[in-house]
């Protein structure tokens, strides 16, 4: 059997073993985003959105932050998975059962990666379902729409890996995303646009990556957005390069892992 | 022609980031078809050992081989010839036995299909087919390190490394582990055992090395190494003892209790002159007994001899 062929089939008991996981505990990988956004839609989109009127580009405040709360549904779900079930595997010292085989790091990084941007995929489309139940929405830009949420997805995925590796206590996978990634989300014009920003909080924002990720999903949504498009997706391609090469290389020196 | 070693460890050192110094440029060889004991009090260096042959530790100098393949500069191809049975459990609890198998395998590149048949071929050969679908954390302590075997088996490897794998398994379990892994080394397979189970040990393996310290302070064939024990310790049961025990040339005894005692004697003494002799003085032995394993004896010794002179030469 060639290599690429034994990869591909280790690049599959990855993946499939990641979905299996999150379809065995579907109750704490897919239901509790979906409660939650729900109560965003009903809170912010019907009961204060309706006082709000438009808000940009003729949209309810409903439909302008429908876009916003699908990305962060994903990147949330994307960063839970991969570092609870990659830190789990260290914890549990199962991943040794994949640093002792012949398996390259690129397809164990690939595999995890794969499996969390598929949880992201498959809560953002509940999520995106929901919203419907509230609003109607038509997609301005299909590509666009599909590579933005992929790119996000894979960023945060990448994110989350490279916290599992750090982290050397369950407290450690937690830290992150209440103190960074709950902030940068929140201001990232999940629920405003940085154009309702005075200065210099406006040019501030635009050093949070998660702006370029929300408006590039929005722009694929809506048709509109804070930043330029085409600037958004080399930033979220930059991060998908970098992020890649740090989760290699600490792969590679198996901080963490090898001792 | 002669065939290529199983293993070469060439000058294999390490050194962890607090300083210490875990192997100390150690060398052996194991020929293939090999059932070698790799032996050490606790902290010798043997689990470091183990981890670099199976890349889970980097190695601070050295090389090693495996069947001719480099660990260090052909990870992959080397893995490829390693089944590994770790000292701690290290699989997914909440996962099934045979998904643990079947997803070993996969690691290995084994298409689905073969990892299945083999899945089950070696969870029915280790018992544990019943509980193939059951989660992993529902087993017994027995049952997942023989789990922790048949998922070593999944790539049908070369060499098989086994790290202390009957700790804490009852002696019924133990030796149909043991049936098991007889029967994979019968039909080729290189296995290297680690174990503080010294009887083992003696029983299975065909050649030895000890490590202490970092270092191997003895590596010699077993049949060798036993030869070289020279004394013998008995457990006497007997029916009556004299306050006074009586002073036997070349026979120390010492009394463990009113109805045993222990004779430690050279091995060349006769055992009818000793029997005669406690008969002399109206000791009558019931049953007889070795106090120790052979090579128990001899492990202490070697250890102990290697601190000594340490500390002598300190």
């Amino acid at each position: 059997m060639s290599n690429t062929a034994a990869n591909l089939v280790a690049l599959n008991t990855i993946v499939r073993r990641e979905i299996v996981r999150i379809v065995r505990i579907w109750t704490q990988t897919l239901i509790p985003p979906a409660i939650t956004m729900t109560l965003y839609f009903v809170i912010f989109g019907k009961l204060i959105g309706s006082r709000i009127g438009t808000i940009q580009g003729g949209f309810s405040y409903m439909q302008y932050i429908v876009p916003g709360l699908v990305m962060m549904s994903v990147i949330n779900n994307c960063y839970a998975n991969i570092s609870s079930s990659f830190f789990g595997a260290k914890f549990s010292r199962a991943v040794e059962e994949m640093l002792v085989s012949p398996m390259p790091n690129w397809v164990i990084l690939l595999g995890y990666v794969t499996g969390a941007v598929a949880r992201g995929l498959v809560v953002g489309a509940m999520v995106l379902g929901i919203a419907l139940l509230f609003t109607s929405l038509h997609v301005a830009h299909p590509f666009i729409t599909f590579l933005s949420v992929l790119l996000g997805a894979t960023i945060f995925s990448l994110a989350g890996f490279v916290n599992a590796v750090y982290a050397k206590k369950f407290d450690d996978i937690a830290l992150v995303p209440t103190f960074i990634l709950t902030p940068l989300t929140y201001l990232g014009g999940v629920f405003y646009s940085v154009k309702m920003l005075s200065e210099p909080w406006q040019a501030i924002s635009h050093a949070n990556p998660i702006l370029y990720m929300v408006n590039a999903f929005r722009f694929g949504v809506l048709g509109i957005s804070d930043v330029d498009v085409g600037v958004a997706f080399v930033v979220m391609l930059g991060f998908v390069v970098g992020l890649s090469i740090v989760a290699l290389q600490l792969l590679k020196r198996g901080v963490g892992l090898r001792s | 022609m002669t065939s290529t070693p199983a293993l070469v460890v060439d000058n294999l050192r390490k050194t962890y980031s607090n300083g210490v110094e875990a192997l100390k440029g150690i060398s052996l060889t194991v020929q293939p078809g090999d059932f070698f004991a790799l032996l050490g009090p606790n902290g010798a260096g043997k689990s470091t050992l183990i981890g670099i042959l199976s890349s889970l530790v980097n190695s601070s100098g050295g090389d090693a081989q495996v069947f001719g393949v480099s660990v260090n500069k052909q990870r992959s191809e080397a893995m490829r010839l390693i089944g590994l049975v770790p000292q701690e459990i290290n699989f997914n609890q909440f996962e099934k036995p045979f998904d643990i198998c079947v997803n070993e395998a996969g690691f290995y590149g084994i298409p689905r299909k073969i990892a299945a048949e083999r899945a089950e071929k070696y969870l029915k050969e280790l018992r544990l087919w019943d509980k193939a679908q059951m989660q992993a954390r529902t087993l017994s302590g027995g049952m997942k390190r023989r789990l922790m075997i048949a998922r070593a088996m999944m790539n049908e490897p070369k060499l098989l490394i086994l790290d202390e794998p009957t700790a804490g398994v009852d002696i019924e379990i133990r030796r149909s582990m043991w049936q098991f892994v007889s029967a994979i080394n019968a039909a080729g397979t290189t296995v290297i055992l680690t174990t503080h189970y010294l009887e083992e040990a003696e029983s299975l393996c065909r050649n030895i090395a000890i490590i202490d310290h970092g270092t191997i302070i003895e590596n010699t064939s077993m049949k060798r190494l036993l030869a070289t024990l020279d004394v013998e310790t008995f457990v006497l049961d007997v029916t009556a003892m004299p306050d006074e025990l009586p002073s036997l040339p070349g026979v120390t005894l010492r009394r463990r209790d009113e109805h045993m005692l222990e004779a430690e004697m050279a091995r060349s003494h006769d055992l009818n002159s000793l029997f005669a002799a406690l008969s002399t003085h109206g000791i009558m032995v019931t049953s007889m007994r070795n106090k120790t394993n052979r090579l128990e004896e001899l492990f202490v010794r070697l250890v102990e001899g290697g601190r000594n002179g340490k500390e002598q030469a300190a």
